[in-house]
């Protein structure tokens, strides 16, 4: 599949947001200082953000409101109808927090909840297409929320070790979180390359009873929409070498930046500062990648008509 | 509404594509083409169209297989590898995974008689439905910034205006070789299910469990030329045997 | 939950609805286009036509883009920069017209033969030979020569008729069609219907073609031949049926010259030519008078076997005994030829055990009574339900002449020549050789300011006939009808630059040349034909070809060697006539013809280049364009279309004739028959009556029919000739036994080539090749989708074939370690070109191929300048010499089939070696400029008004 910057972008960041957003609403940072006001206006800022982001990708974004209307059917009008109920606490929640100082446990154990429906949502987006057989798995919801706890809990040390509270308690959080993540995540990956296909090119020409099937003329020679949209391939080497960057970056240097944190935390704050800012910008840079194998790795069942 | 029609539609209107006719000469490709390009919704743009990247929106494309005999039955001479022409556009699935994805209610499948199709002034061009579609049957228009998609030519075969005889698809009424067929596959005793029932037509990727209308019939068998009866064995009488029995024919004639 | 209904389902389609005839190829398929605001909406079949019936194929669909293509000329142009710059400027047509009016003048006055005017993809070759021969150049031909003239040649010579489309399977009835090297064809759509028809009866189709592509596809059974070796095959089949006894023996003696008495007498100049009586019938021998008595004489019982003793003391047998003791020969034996052919034995056994069984074992009956040009009355048609069909890849070999003849004489032996289910002739075919005229061209048949004295192509009866002077050197610029080239009945467009070029026979003032891509796809060794045309005499400073005058519709790249362009329309904008004088659009049970007319009108400076040339010719006033004093008598090509007679009563088109429209074939002209035409779709077609249907060429009823249409003014029935007295003829004089003596230089190539019973031999280019060092075939296979080079500016087309890989046999990527996206370097003996290849594995395992003309150059037909059509297509053109190797002597032939002069595309031989990556193909050639100011669309919506 095409991996799109704009559906990176958008997966990366409102996993972020929606993560953070959880921890927030949980009631883990205290409400009163203002490392925890910006976190507010961070998740929140960070959920839209990605759903503009979201918006890029569209034919006729000036319709989008019309995506709102099939939440019985589609996982995508779900998400879209989710995400716009979400901020209704979320907004709440942020409003008693950087007016008031408060942390309110409805809207914030609402927030909470939702943002998760609402990851689950976008994961179910994928997960719902038979189509491509490597999404077509409850891993893939599951990576999604524990991607997105994880990453919510990596903004939240951040936060909280500026103040806003107990950052080695949510430093240990969030490395358990991302090992989490990242078990389920190697589960996923390894059922994406161990898969048997269900669909062959034998199957989709129907031609198996005669023999091997190959393509030998692509119906018009240049790409066209389908072969940019879902031929896109990545050589096995190449995503080999992505994968190691992603569990580095995404969660072997995050881990040991927070376990340090955790501990030096309360010693020297430059270097906690450091370590900090470190596991976030490793932990973004990492789930990028990861999100970028997610689309590029991942094979549609129409390239059994492309050689793909 | 996205959902599809919770009855079985009365009819199933759809193609019965013959792979042991088509010669693959893309004359269903381009008629579809210059049809609906100006017909239903939006013009299916060409982007670079004298260009590097030409590309362009089509909605229905052939492919060409080549098929290499691996064990099972062996079609043509032993051994020898044969070309499948193989055209493919939308199979108006009964289980239309490119409906229920639609966020916006623009896909619809019809359900008087199933076809699928695409509200275009309600699309936003998400492409989800291309995603959900195995067999790639819908396309974005660059241009328009909305999925295009086969229609079944729902304005010719229902339009009034044109000869009944002409109320077929594009695709059907323009191929040479016959090997495109349009019909209710609902109706057992209609000319596509007879033909779909004596041919064995097929299903593309049942697995996907999309239950696709539209039939292929496959490559009938081949009998090869070398197992033809032996002609009578040489008369050793060489060409004066050959010239002896040449008079008695005359004398027959 | 009912969706509500959201599509307008009604909406009228067009405002009108306009019926033409296709002209995307040479198919000539009835279209109706749908006009809208007026634009073009929508073009289709025409359910009426009786081409295609209501069918249209890819490229009659994409009418549209090749009416509205950037590429489109659009005004004339005279050359500013050097020749191959594509520098011109826009000028008037009274300019243009002045301008060649004067070239020509001054040419006609001093030395006619100086112009060359030769038309290309071309369908008014009876407008354009006419104006040709009212000028008096000798120098005139249409494309045949590099197309397909061993077809029509060996077909003409040896049946009357051709397969081409002269001639059709009896779709309807046939049980087993077997197919030879035909890809895509000018029968287009017919053949892909007819396809339909064979499969829905069940009837076996059998292809014989190198790859597995199009039609071969669906072919119950692929024989994947080697090719040039085809002749071969049938020669085996034929060896089979002999020697099983599997031959029509009474269609033989009633319909062939298998009876006519062929003279023995070794080292005199009858040899092997046919005994005849003083009126020149040939002569049989009667079996129970025993004696010698004329062909056709009423109750004989004639021999086809047993030396006689003619009259004046020779001896003569049989031509029969002569074929069956040639075919019987073990030579011929299945197991024989498989190594050459690549065919097993087995499968040639199995062929021809089919053709017997299903020719004799299936045969068919029709009820009807029908009289014989014998005066005998047949109580049925009886029909031998096998069918042939052949094309290139028989016809573009130096052996191809030949090997054409062999499939129709297999089919005369098996008695299937327009038969119910075998192969059927088209009106005005068949017609016998001495229905065509002989060849003109000869100092005497022309000179300065008169119409040469006759037509220029023809059938020569003999060497006698051929166009050459006292020295025996060609007449002909292309040297049709020379030594070279003795039955070259089409012409050798392919030669012409060549020779005008070496100043060989002579040197051209004027090249004049219409829809033929010479500069690039129709010419071998393009590159060296690019020289020619820019090479300039050194001492002149002039070019070699001084002047040359090209009429195309589109930017090819032949447009930017051209010193005077002049514009053409698109097919939609102009009147045309598929005429039954030049190449009509027949079935076997009816006499069509039909017309084109301007559906849309230019939007442009551009007239119809058939009109341009009546115009030309008032200017120049020929005999036939002026009256006598000295007016035009045509406005234009309509009105020359209704109103020209080639005979009285005998016009372009046949239908709507007489005052009232109400004659067929022969009638007065009629004012209003280009508007019943278009009333009554834009065709016309007469049934022929039932007992006219078959057996033509026997057929009294149907001769009868053929005066009253006026095909010929008398009966001419048929006799196929198995053996061919001409081919004789050549061979004596090439003995030196019979005047004219044929050059010392031809006569090897002669005797061996001019066999009077069908021969194979390996084509010429193979068999002066190392075939170590050259093991290789290459061909190109044309595809369905896009007519020679007519469709790279049609943005749907270019879809479509937007490059073209080198398909190579799997054994050979293996080998080779090439996968799909590797390149090669294909070498020949003449050059080598670097391409990208892809595997295939249906395909003759020494053979390579690639779609026909997708190459273009950078800067033609439109295109923007990185196109992957120059980019990454190619030409095996490149690699194809128009001249074969020298021999030891020095000598280097033509190459070309010896017999006809037919371009010898396919017996290109080559190797390949695994290339470097790359981004360009090879050879590369400079961009040309595009001429005129056409702006390139980024993105085209067509029809996006009407959303």
């Amino acid at each position: 599949m095409h991996p799109a910057p704009s559906i990176i972008i958008f997966t990366t960041l409102s996993g972020l947001g929606y993560g953070l957003a959880v921890v927030l609403g949980l009631g883990l940072l205290d409400p009163a200082t203002l490392a925890t006001k910006i976190a507010h206006v961070l998740a929140i800022a960070m959920i839209g953000a990605g759903l503009m982001s979201s918006t890029l990708h569209l034919g006729n974004p000036q319709r989008a409101w019309r995506a709102l209307s099939q939440w019985r059917s589609s996982w995508l009008s779900r998400e879209g109808v989710m995400s716009i109920v979400t901020f209704v606490p979320l907004l709440w929640s942020a409003w008693v927090c950087v007016i008031e100082s408060r942390y309110l446990a409805l809207p914030g154990l609402a927030g909470s909840v939702l943002s998760l429906a609402t990851v689950f949502c976008t994961a179910m987006i994928y997960t719902s297409l038979k189509s491509v057989q490597a999404w077509h798995t409850p891993l893939t919801p599951a990576c999604y929320l524990l991607f997105a706890a994880a990453g919510g809990l990596v903004v939240a040390s951040l936060f909280a070790f500026a103040g806003g509270g107990n950052a080695s308690l949510l430093a240990v959080l969030a490395a358990v979180a991302l090992m989490a993540a990242w078990i389920a995540k190697t589960a996923w990956r390894r059922n994406m390359l161990t898969l048997v296909p269900i669909s062959t090119p034998e199957t989709a020409t129907g031609l198996g009873a005669i023999g091997k099937v190959r393509l030998f003329e692509r119906p018009h020679v240049m790409e066209n929409y389908l072969t940019h949209e879902m031929g896109f391939k990545i050589a096995r080497k190449h995503a080999a070498k992505l994968w190691g960057i992603a569990v580095v970056l995404g969660g072997a240097v995050p881990v040991v930046a927070l376990l340090v944190l955790a501990i030096v935390g309360q010693v020297s704050s430059a270097i906690a500062a450091m370590f900090a800012c470190v596991a976030l910008l490793s932990h973004i840079i990492g789930m990028l990648t990861e999100r970028w194998l997610f689309f590029a790795e991942a094979r549609h069942a129409v390239m059994n008509y492309y050689n793909g | 509404m996205t959902s599809l029609p919770a009855l079985p539609t009365p009819k199933k209107l759809g193609l019965v594509i013959d792979l042991d006719v088509c010669v693959g000469c893309h004359a269903c490709v381009v008629n579809c083409k210059e049809w609906n390009t100006g017909g239903y919704g939006a013009a299916l743009s060409d982007q670079d169209p004298y260009g590097a990247d030409v590309s362009g929106a089509w909605l229905n494309r052939i492919h060409t297989f080549e098929v290499v005999p691996q064990g099972g039955e062996i079609v043509g001479e032993a051994g020898e590898a044969r070309i499948v022409h193989f055209p493919k556009s939308c199979l108006h699935c009964e289980d239309a995974p490119c409906v229920t994805v639609c966020p916006t209610g623009a896909s619809y499948k019809r359900a008087d008689d199933g076809i699928v199709l695409v509200d275009e002034d309600m699309c936003i061009g998400c492409g989800l439905c291309a995603w959900a579609c195995p067999y790639g049957a819908r396309e974005m228009d660059l241009a328009a910034g909305v999925m295009k998609k086969c229609t079944l030519c729902i304005d010719r075969i229902y339009n009034e205006t044109i000869a009944e005889i002409d109320r077929q698809p594009a695709c059907v009424r323009t191929c040479p070789a016959n090997a495109r067929h349009f019909g209710d596959l609902a109706d057992p005793s209609s000319a596509v299910s007879i033909m779909v029932a004596e041919r064995g037509g097929m299903d593309l990727m049942p697995e996907q469990g999309t239950r696709p209308v539209n039939k292929y019939l496959p490559p009938r068998a081949r009998k090869p030329l070398a197992s033809s009866t032996p002609l009578p064995k040489e008369d050793t009488t060489g060409a004066t045997g050959f010239f002896a029995w040449l008079d008695d024919m005359l004398d027959r004639i | 939950m009912t969706p509500r209904e959201r599509v307008a389902l009604s909406r009228p389609v067009a405002d009108e609805v306009r019926k033409t005839t296709c002209y995307m190829c040479a198919c000539r398929c009835g279209i109706n286009v749908h006009i809208k605001d007026g634009k073009i909406r929508y073009i289709e079949g025409n359910r009426d036509h009786p081409v295609n019936k209501g069918v249209l194929c890819a490229k009659g669909s994409a009418g549209i883009m090749q009416h509205y293509a950037p590429a489109r000329l659009r005004a004339p142009l005279k050359r500013v920069g050097p020749r191959g710059s594509g520098k011109f400027q826009e000028i008037s047509w009274d300019e243009a017209l002045a301008i060649a009016t004067g070239w020509l003048e001054e040419v006609r006055n001093t030395d006619p033969k100086k112009l060359a005017f030769f038309t290309g993809r071309d369908q008014s070759q009876s407008l354009t030979g006419f104006w040709a021969q009212q000028y008096g150049t000798p120098n005139y031909a249409a494309h045949g020569g590099f197309c397909s003239v061993n077809m029509a040649a060996a077909g003409i010579m040896t049946i009357g008729g051709a397969f081409w489309e002269f001639g059709a399977p009896d779709w309807d009835r046939t049980k087993l069609f077997v197919m030879f090297g035909v890809a895509e064809d000018h029968d287009s759509n017919p053949i892909k219907m007819g396809i339909a028809k064979l499969k829905k009866r069940g009837a076996r189709f059998v292809s014989v073609n190198p790859v597995r592509t199009g039609y071969s596809a669906v072919a119950d059974n692929w024989i994947g031949i080697r090719p040039g070796t085809d002749g071969l095959l049938i020669l085996s089949v034929v060896h089979e049926l002999l020697k099983a006894r599997k031959i029509d023996v009474d269609y033989l003696v009633r319909y062939s010259n298998a009876t006519w008495l062929v003279i023995d007498a070794p080292g005199t100049a009858d040899h092997g030519l046919f005994a005849r009586d003083g009126e020149g019938k040939a002569l049989v021998h009667e079996t129970v008078t025993e004696r010698v008595v004329p062909f056709g004489s009423k109750g004989a019982r004639a021999a086809l076997s047993g030396r006689v003793q003619l009259d004046d003391g020779r001896f003569a047998v049989p031509s029969f005994q002569l074929l069956a003791e040639k075919y019987l020969d073990k030579q011929y034996a299945p197991e024989n030829v498989a190594a050459e052919t690549g065919v097993s034995a087995d499968t040639i056994r199995g062929l021809a055990s089919e053709i017997a069984r299903v020719a004799f074992d299936e045969a068919i009956s029709i009820d009807q009574p029908w009289p014989d040009t014998n005066g005998e009355r047949h109580h049925a048609y009886t029909g031998r339900p096998v069918s042939f069909h052949a094309m290139r890849g028989l016809s573009a070999h130096s052996n191809g002449f030949q090997t054409t003849r062999a499939l129709h004489m297999l089919q005369v032996l098996i008695g299937a020549i327009d038969c119910p289910g075998g192969f059927r002739f088209e009106p005005p075919y068949p017609k016998p050789v001495e229905a065509h005229p002989t060849p003109h061209g000869r100092a005497e048949h022309f000179g300065s300011n008169k119409p040469m004295s006759g037509p220029h192509l023809g059938f020569p009866r003999g060497p006698e006939d051929l166009l050459i002077d006292p020295d025996g050197n060609p007449t002909r610029i292309d040297k049709a009808f020379s030594w070279d080239a003795p039955l070259a009945v089409h012409g050798a467009m392919h030669m012409v630059i060549a020779n005008a070029h070496a100043g060989d026979p002579y040197p051209v003032d004027v090249l004049f040349l219409y829809m033929a891509n010479m500069a690039w796809n129709s010419s071998m060794n393009t590159a060296g034909v690019i020289r020619m045309l820019e090479d300039k005499d050194e001492k002149t400073g002039e070019y070699r070809i001084p002047k040359i005058i090209y009429s195309d519709a589109y930017a090819s790249e032949m447009v930017a060697y051209a010193d005077l362009v002049l514009p053409d329309t698109t097919y939609l904008e102009r009147y045309d006539c598929i005429s039954l004088l030049d190449r009509p659009i027949s079935e076997p049970d009816a006499v069509q013809d039909a017309i084109r007319w301007p559906v849309l009108q230019p939007d442009r400076d551009v007239r119809p280049f058939q009109s341009v040339l009546i115009d030309l010719g008032a200017r120049l006033k020929l005999p036939g364009f002026v009256d006598n004093r000295g007016k035009p008598i045509y406005a234009d090509y309509p009105d020359y279309i209704v109103r020209h007679e080639r005979r009285p009563g005998i016009g372009p088109l046949a239908g709507f004739r007489g005052s009232n429209g109400d004659r067929a074939g022969r009638g007065a002209v009629n004012r209003d028959q280009i508007k019943r035409y278009i009333e009554n779709g834009s065709f016309f077609s007469a049934h022929i009556p039932m007992e006219a249907q078959f057996f033509k060429h026997a057929n009294q009823a149907y001769q009868e029919f053929g005066v009253r249409m006026g095909f010929f003014d008398a009966p001419k029935p048929v006799i196929f000739q198995l053996y061919q007295e001409t081919l004789q003829k050549f061979r004596l004089s090439a003995e030196g036994v019979r005047e004219p003596h044929a050059p010392h230089t031809h006569r090897q190539r002669i005797l061996e080539a001019f066999d009077p019973l069908p021969h194979w031999y390996r084509p010429l280019g193979e068999a002066l090749l190392d075939r170590a060092e050259f093991p290789l075939h290459a061909i190109t296979q044309r595809p369905a989708a896009m007519y020679h080079s007519w469709g790279s500016m049609n943005a749907w087309l270019r879809q479509i074939h937007t490059r073209n890989p080198l398909y190579v046999p799997g054994s050979l990527c293996d080998q080779l370690n090439l996968a799909d996206g590797d390149w090669v370097w294909v070498i020949s003996h003449h050059n080598r070109i670097k391409v990208e290849v892809a595997r295939m594995e249906a395909v003759n395992s020494s053979t390579l191929w690639t779609w026909n003309a997708i190459g273009k150059r950078e800067g033609a037909w439109g295109l923007g300048r990185d196109a992957p059509e120059a980019r990454k297509g190619f030409l095996l053109n490149h690699l194809i010499n128009e001249l074969l190797p020298p021999r030891e002597d020095g000598m280097r032939w033509s190459n070309s089939d010896p017999v006809t002069g037919q371009a010898a595309w396919y017996d290109l031989r080559v190797r390949i070696e695994k290339a470097d990556p790359a981004e360009r193909s090879e050879p590369h050639f400079p961009a040309l400029a595009q001429p005129g100011p056409e702006p390139h669309p980024s993105e085209l919506r067509y029809g996006q008004e009407w959303a």
